[in-house]
């Protein structure tokens, strides 16, 4: 199975995306922001990082990247597509996802290892894991105060839409400690905190995040 | 040439924390008179006339660009 992992100028996380991939057994595939051709790839991910240079808004000049306009297309056919950090902030720039992201309510970057609770296991994302389960990833965003409107975060958390939420700490002022979210087919999901730096013992806090890839890779088994 | 401007503001009920920051350093410099700050975005374009087209565009540029209709409010005006 293959799953992209778009490059944009500005993406840090690019190659442990990759990695991560690489790790739960999938075929990592490198995407540029400039092409129009996800290469055959069945899943993509949009990696952290500031994609051009957070400049404007972050995520709101690499929505309008030449391989978005074929990741939105794709989404909208139903392909897994996860976006971490700014990968979920160019997501909600591009419509796939409700709300946006706003930086920190106490005005500083963070970064720490970040409990979270899953709470939707249906996603494309997260079938490996167990409703309630909790999870720790790292976590290190400057604008990761998640926000919507009334009505839209009530329409998402009754739709079951809402799919990590922060436990203990809420890290960034995110409105009803929401750390990720999917769309309403479930094949979207966007989250803050960083999964790929969770997949090696020896270089992160566990390897708690692995399941958001080998869940993307059983989701495709499932389907093909 | 004609000059447009579109302002973009953090919509009220959105939390301002650009603006927070700058209102808690007002104190500190001896300013007491002001009692909150919003901090936005000023963007100037320069067109070729400033027509009922060009502004219809200008609107539809700042919706989906120079703004995020989620968080933010914008507003176009010609300038004088």
């Amino acid at each position: 199975m293959k799953i992209g992992v778009v490059t944009f100028p500005g993406s840090l996380d690019d190659v442990d995306a990759q990695r991560a991939v690489r790790i739960a057994g999938g075929e990592p595939v490198a995407l540029w922001h400039g092409d129009h051709d996800l290469k055959g790839v069945d899943a993509v991910v949009l990696p952290g990082g500031f994609s051009y240079g957070d400049y404007l808004r972050c995520g709101a000049i690499a929505r309008f990247a030449p391989v978005m306009t074929e990741v939105v297309a794709a989404a909208h056919g139903g392909m897994p597509v996860l976006g971490i950090c700014n990968g979920f902030q160019i997501l909600c720039e591009s419509h796939l996802l409700p709300g946006a992201l706003i930086r920190n309510d106490h005005r500083t970057f963070i970064c720490r290892d970040q409990v979270l609770q899953v709470e939707n296991t249906s996603t494309a994302w997260t079938s490996d894991y167990a409703e309630g389960q909790q999870i720790t990833v790292p976590l290190k965003n400057g604008e990761g105060g998640f926000v919507a409107d009334a009505a839209t975060l009530d329409r998402i958390e009754g739709e079951g839409q809402v799919v990590f939420r922060y436990v203990d700490v809420n890290p960034n002022g995110s409105l009803r400690d929401i750390a990720g979210i999917t769309n309403e087919r479930g094949n979207v999901v966007g989250l803050m905190p960083h999964p790929e730096h969770a997949v090696e013992d020896l270089t992160g806090p566990g390897t708690d995040g692995l399941g958001l890839f080998t869940s993307a890779l059983t989701s495709l088994l499932a389907r093909s | 040439m004609p000059r447009v401007i579109v302002d973009v503001m953090p919509k009220p009920e959105i939390l301002d924390p650009q603006g927070k920051a700058v209102h808690g350093a007002l104190p500190r410099l001896g300013f007491n008179a002001v009692t909150d700050v919003r901090q936005g975005k000023r963007f100037e374009l320069e067109v070729d006339s400033a027509d009922e087209a060009t502004l219809a565009e200008v609107h539809q540029l700042a919706e989906t660009l120079l703004s995020n209709p989620v968080i933010e409010d914008y507003s176009v005006r010609v300038d004088a």
